[in-house]
């Protein structure tokens, strides 16, 4: 092992969460929703980066190729076929300010309790796996164990796309 | 000799929470159909990594995860091209996707 590797592993995995947290961010707090398809890109190679780190290139291969190959311009698409920008908004008033806060006070208290709670029990550690979880192993389980979700979901997609063709097109004048 | 942080499951979960309540944030404050579906994908990711990092950590299978997230990206797959289709017929008949003013309905 190269010295310094860990410190460029750690670099690199502080740089992908960096990455998600503010594609997160961008997608839901920014005006301009081209903006916010943008800040979902960023999240979702960050999330691939996340996947490579729990061990499945595979995933990460398949997030970019799904979601900033496919959803992403899609939903470019739409934003183009509509004029979707947000209002302005609007100013606070007092009254909002206060919920607001006490808002925030309940969401830290369910923090806490939730991470004490969480901390108190403790996770199972890892037996012995048993499988190397490789895309081999993904296939080989695709193909015998879970033949019959992996038709499904194509099913489910097929009729998607039906839908989606046929929801869209209805109302269209022949002008 | 201390863990790495990629190495340590409250770290994964952690992300997951925040792209949760990230999601539920914006589709709570978002007043146009678009902003809500990207709202609803971020919660979709925090489903999945959620689901792949506590497959990495307690399960003794590391593929069941793996394919259950594949799962996951097919039906948000779906689940936007339905609704991008309905945003689109919505559109063309209200001239408008702010979900303010599309409030009627008919049939």
């Amino acid at each position: 092992m190269i010295p310094g590797a860990s410190f460029i592993i750690s670099a690199i995995f502080v740089a992908i969460v960096a990455l998600t947290v503010v594609g997160a961010l961008l997608a839901v707090m920014s005006t301009r929703i081209i903006r916010s398809v943008t800040g979902l890109a960023l999240c979702c190679v960050g999330l691939a980066g996340l996947y490579y780190f729990l061990g499945s290139p595979f995933l990460a291969l398949m997030e970019i190729l799904i979601y900033v190959g496919a959803v992403c311009v899609t939903i470019v698409f739409g934003v183009m076929l509509s004029e979707p920008d947000e209002p302005d908004p609007r100013e606070f008033k007092g009254r909002e300010l206060a919920w607001g806060a006490v808002a925030i006070a309940v969401c830290a208290a369910l923090f806490w309790a939730i991470t004490r709670f969480a901390h108190a029990g403790g996770w199972v550690k890892l037996p012995a796996q048993q499988a190397d979880g490789s895309v081999r192993a993904l296939g080989v389980s695709l193909l015998t164990t879970y033949s019959l979700p992996f038709e499904l979901i194509s099913l489910v997609l097929l009729v998607a796309i039906l839908g989606a063709l046929v929801i869209a097109r209805g109302g269209r004048d022949k002008s | 000799m201390m863990i790495a942080a990629h190495d340590q499951l409250a770290v994964y979960l952690g992300i997951a929470a925040f792209l949760l309540a990230a999601g539920i944030y914006g589709l709570i404050r978002r007043r146009t159909f678009i902003g809500m579906l990207i709202a609803g994908e971020l919660i979709f990711s925090a489903a999945a990594l959620n689901v792949m990092a506590l497959n990495r950590f307690t399960s003794p299978d590391p593929s069941v995860g793996q394919i259950f997230v594949l799962f996951i990206m097919g039906l948000a797959a779906a689940e936007v091209a339905i609704g991008l289709s309905i945003i689109i017929a919505v559109y063309r008949n209200y001239r408008s996707i702010h979900s303010k003013e599309v409030s009627e309905l008919e049939g």
